[in-house]
């Protein structure tokens, strides 16, 4: 149930059709993961609050650096050397009292990261590395939970919504870890747009309405200040979701 | 001939490949990956497609920065 002050937080999404006060009770009661609380995770799990759902968890287990600052905007100066859980988690109540936030101060592994993604109904990988979006990835996929998958680099970003089984997964597209070093410089508004983009497929899909990026990929050139949409199919030899797959649970990753 | 490359059409010399393609534009091809025709070809084998008129290739960079 929707309090009287839930009303007016949300009365100009509640009047949008796919909405209503039905949708919003929905987001209410959902549970979204944030992976990572950096450039991404930022704007998506503030927009994730404001737009009322009920339950966010924050994994990340780094402190906030000042370097950080120029694209992680749930961080401020004074948080250099918090927890990047605690100074979100501090953003977020202050901004929504309402939402519950899950810390989850820890280092994802294949050791740990089925139990802290079971309680959730959607997961934003918002992870700074490769590593941690295979993981994310390779053990969603066996858990069948929907990842929305955004990244950037530079002045581009990219965004697709994994659901297991529909869609092709991360490793139709990126078979192996990149070779070599990947270039760490940004500006703070690619990852504005990739993660506003997150939220928003993550409410489409706990709302079940629009089009989410389901086996299609989004690429935002800044520069340009274009969007493309391409059309992504499974490969047909994927080892997670092809024909012969060959990985057939998570502890054979 | 012509194929689409990133949304793009553009005039492509018989027998390019794949690589050579990303070799004429500079691209290091360990930091992207290729869509051929809507069907995602392994690496190893980019060296042995050739583009053909028509062709619709995507070329999408590694991007993994949160």
């Amino acid at each position: 149930m929707l309090s009287e002050s839930d009303l007016i937080r949300y009365e100009r999404q509640i009047m949008l059709d796919g909405i209503g006060i039905k949708g919003q009770e929905k987001l209410k009661f959902s549970k979204v993961l944030i992976a990572g609380i950096g450039g991404l995770g930022s704007p998506a799990a503030y927009y994730l609050a404001a737009a009322g759902v009920g339950t966010i968890g924050l994994a990340d287990f780094d402190e906030v650096s000042l370097s950080n600052l120029n694209r992680q905007i749930l961080h401020r100066t004074s948080d250099v050397g918090r927890l990047k859980v605690d100074s979100a988690a501090e953003k977020l109540s202050l901004l929504n009292p309402n939402v519950k936030i899950n810390k989850h101060n820890i280092k994802l592994t294949a050791g740990n990261i089925a139990d802290e993604v079971k309680d959730y109904d959607v997961i934003i990988d918002a992870a700074d590395n490769f590593e941690t979006r295979f993981l994310i990835n390779d053990s969603c996929y066996f858990l069948q939970k929907p990842v929305v998958e955004g990244a950037v680099c530079g002045f581009e970003g990219i965004l697709m919504t994994i659901v297991p089984g529909k869609t092709p997964c991360y490793r139709c597209l990126y078979p192996d870890l990149p070779k070599g070093e990947p270039f760490k410089g940004i500006i703070g508004m690619t990852a504005g747009m990739i993660g506003s983009l997150q939220a928003f497929e993550a409410v489409k899909l706990l709302l079940g309405i629009g089009e989410p990026l389901l086996g299609r990929l989004l690429i935002f050139d800044g520069l340009n200040a274009s969007f493309r949409v391409i059309d992504w199919s499974k490969k047909r030899n994927c080892p997670f979701c092809g024909e012969n797959a060959i990985v057939k649970n998570s502890a054979e990753i | 001939m012509v194929a689409k490359i990133n949304g793009k059409e553009e005039n492509i010399a018989n027998g390019t490949s794949l690589l050579s393609l990303l070799e004429l534009k500079s691209v290091n091809p360990d930091f992207v990956v290729i869509e051929y025709n809507y069907e995602i070809p392994e690496r190893e084998k980019w060296g042995e497609i050739f583009i053909n008129d028509g062709d619709n290739i995507e070329i999408v960079k590694f991007m993994g920065g949160g």
